[in-house]
C-alpha cells in the first residue's frame, strides 16, 4: 500500500464523517424552533425530487430516450402502487428490453 | 419483558435490512464499476476496499479517483471531498429529528451510513424511526458497497453490457418509489419534489455549481417556501 494514498483516504473519511455527525452533537436534546422543524420534515420529499432531477434523464450519455424511457417506467410502476424493489426491478427490466430489442 | 424487548429490537433490525434492499441492488453497478476504475487509476485492492470501507460516499469516491487519474495533490482531493459530501449535514440534520431519542454514542455511530440513499430510505418512513430499523438499512446497504467495490476490481464488467446500462436507473428507480407513494397522499410533497427537482436543474444547466452543492441549494430554497406557504395559509401540519 502506498501511504500518501491511506493518508488521503484517511483524510476523505474524516472530512465526510464530520458533516454526517455534526447535526447530532450541535442539535442534541434541544427542542428545535417550529419552522425549522417544519422545513427539516420538508427536507426528506426536497432532496428526492433534487436527486431524480435532471440526473434520471441523464443516465446516458448522449441518449436521452434511454433515461426518458427509464423514467416513464419507474413512475408507471410506482403510480401503479407497486413497491420499491419491484420499481426498481421494473425500471431494469423495461430498459433492458428496451436496449436488446429497440436500440 | 427482556425477550420481548429484544424480539422488537430484532425485528426492527429486520425491516431495516428488507428496507435497504433496493439500495443493496442499486448499490452493485455503482460499486462494481468503482471497484474497476479504481484498478485501472492504479488503486491496490487493499486501498480500494479500504476507501469504501472508511469513505463509504459514491460520489466523492469517484471524484478522487479522477482526481488520482490526473495527478491532483491530496490535499485538494480531500477539500474536494469535503466540499461534495457537506451535503450530508442537511440530511443528518433532518434525521436527526426523525430519528428516535437515543445514546448519543449510537447516534455518532450510526451517522457514518449516511447517504444519499439511506437517507431517504430512512426519512420516508412514518413517525418516528427507530435506530434498529436505520442501522439495518445501513448496514446492507454498506455491505453491497464494500464487498462490490473488491469484487468489481477483479472482475469488474461481470453483468452483461445491456444489463450494467439498465442498471443505472436502479437507484434513482428507487428515489421515485419512495416518492410516489407520498405524492399521492400529499400535495405538499408534489410540490417539495417538484420546485426542488426544477431548481435543481435550472442550477446545474445555467450556473458553474457543482452538483453537490446544487442540491443543497435546491433542497433548502424548496423547503423554505413551502414551509413559508404553509404557515401562511395558517396550519395544515402535516407528517407525511
Amino acid at each position: 500500500m502506498n501511504s500518501t494514498i491511506v493518508l488521503m483516504i484517511i483524510g476523505m473519511a474524516i472530512v465526510t464523517y464530520i458533516p454526517r455527525m455534526l447535526p447530532f452533537l450541535v442539535f442534541k436534546g434541544k427542542e428545535l424552533p417550529p419552522f425549522l422543524q417544519g422545513v427539516l420534515k420538508n427536507v426528506p420529499y426536497a432532496v428526492l425530487g433534487a436527486l431524480i432531477f435532471p440526473s434520471i434523464l441523464l443516465i446516458q450519455e448522449g441518449n436521452l430516450m434511454f433515461g426518458v424511457v427509464g423514467t416513464a417506467a419507474a413512475f408507471v410502476i410506482a403510480f401503479l402502487g407497486a413497491n420499491v424493489i419491484l420499481v426498481v426491478v421494473g425500471a431494469i427490466s423495461v430498459l433492458s428490453l428496451y436496449s436488446v430489442f429497440l436500440m | 419483558m427482556e425477550a420481548l424487548l429484544s424480539t422488537k429490537k430484532v425485528s426492527d433490525f429486520r425491516l431495516g435490512l428488507q428496507g435497504g434492499l433496493s439500495i443493496a441492488i442499486g448499490y452493485m453497478p455503482v460499486a462494481l464499476t468503482f471497484g474497476l476504475l479504481a484498478r485501472t487509476t492504479g488503486l491496490t485492492v487493499t486501498e480500494t476496499v479500504l476507501m469504501s470501507m472508511l469513505v463509504f460516499a459514491g460520489a466523492a469516491q469517484y471524484i478522487s479517483l479522477s482526481l488520482i487519474a490526473v495527478g491532483t495533490g491530496i490535499i485538494e482531493i480531500i477539500l474536494t471531498t469535503f466540499i461534495v459530501n457537506i451535503r450530508h449535514f442537511l440530511m443528518s440534520a433532518s434525521l436527526s429529528e426523525k430519528l428516535e431519542e437515543d445514546r448519543l454514542f449510537k447516534k455518532l455511530f450510526y451517522a457514518f451510513g449516511i447517504t444519499d440513499e439511506t437517507f431517504t430510505v430512512i426519512s420516508v418512513k412514518d413517525g418516528k424511526v427507530r435506530t434498529g430499523f436505520a442501522v439495518g438499512v445501513m448496514l446492507i446497504s454498506y455491505g453491497s458497497w464494500v464487498v462490490n467495490s473488491g469484487v468489481g476490481y477483479f472482475i469488474g464488467e461481470i453483468l452483461p453490457e445491456f444489463l450494467q446500462a439498465s442498471m443505472t436507473i436502479a437507484l434513482y428507480a428507487m428515489f421515485v418509489g419512495l416518492l410516489v407513494p407520498s405524492m399521492k397522499k400529499s400535495v405538499r410533497v408534489t410540490f417539495l419534489a417538484v420546485v426542488a427537482g426544477a431548481l435543481n436543474s435550472i442550477l446545474l444547466f445555467t450556473t458553474n455549481l457543482s452538483n453537490g452543492w446544487s442540491i443543497v441549494l435546491a433542497t433548502l430554497v424548496s423547503a423554505v417556501i413551502v414551509e413559508l406557504v404553509v404557515m401562511m395559509k395558517g396550519g395544515g401540519r402535516a407528517n407525511e
